[in-house]
């Protein structure tokens, strides 16, 4: 497939796996955005790298994919950086955010 | 520097630059994102108050949304320019811990988010954990 064939592009986004694809990729993006909107970037950035994680271990146990030593090591420094950035608060408190009555 | 041979016999600071290029484009990119969703505001609030359609036009009529969602499919197209270029063994997993650390620095200075000793290491960990996992 290719960019001289754009009608091939247009017909692959309505095949069931490609178009499953890319609406598990909108629901990610909503739920993204939600998460920027009362977190912090710093906080929802590591925290969404657990993704890498879980598509490790549905290679491992549903694909029987081999994983090396260095991934193991891989998903534990994530899995540690994500606990480590989760004991912390999400959102930096701001003065005039503080200031206001709740 | 990156060894010739890791770049697929590109100069490296060619392929420096490409990977830097992403990284840049994509924390452009996340940073304006964030910056309009903060300020939005809460939007499960927002969702609760005037339903998801509500929501909807909430983000759509934010115009540093636009921006931010321009700069991260322009940093998507430099993967893939990057892609063509280099090995993905060297460029996927590169570009993505590189876009974490640069991330964190953007986030601190243009967010003025309060990047404390736990998140540098938290950034740091799982920075070296997503080299390790996509190589």
């Amino acid at each position: 497939m290719s960019l001289e064939h754009p009608l091939a592009l247009i017909a692959a986004v309505f095949h069931p796996w490609i178009a499953a694809g890319i609406a598990m990729l909108i629901c990610f993006f909503a739920c993204y955005l939600t998460a920027l909107s009362w977190a912090d970037l710093t906080y929802v950035l590591p925290t969404t790298a657990f993704g890498y994680v879980i598509i490790a271990l549905l290679g491992r146990f549903w694909l029987h994919e081999q994983i090396s030593i260095y991934r193991w090591a891989g998903i534990i420094l994530i899995t540690i950086g994500v606990g480590f950035v989760s004991q912390g608060p999400s959102r930096t408190e701001k003065p005039d955010e503080t200031a206001v009555p709740s | 520097m990156i060894p010739a041979l890791a770049t697929g016999g590109v100069n490296p600071w060619l392929a420096a630059a490409m990977i830097g290029g992403v990284a840049i484009t994509s924390t452009v990119g996340e940073v304006c994102t964030a910056a309009a969703m903060k300020s939005i505001g809460d939007l499960d609030e927002i969702r609760g108050k005037s339903g998801l359609r509500g929501a909807i036009v909430a983000v759509l009529t934010c115009p540093m949304f636009f921006v931010g969602v321009g700069f991260l499919a322009l940093a998507f197209f430099a993967l893939l320019l990057a892609l063509n270029h280099l090995s993905l063994s060297l460029a996927g997993p590169a570009s993505a811990s590189l876009t974490l650390v640069t991330n964190a620095v953007a986030a601190k200075i243009f967010l003025k988010e309060n990047v404390d000793r736990r998140r540098w290491i938290s950034a740091i960990l799982v920075c070296i954990g997503v080299y390790l996992l996509a190589h």
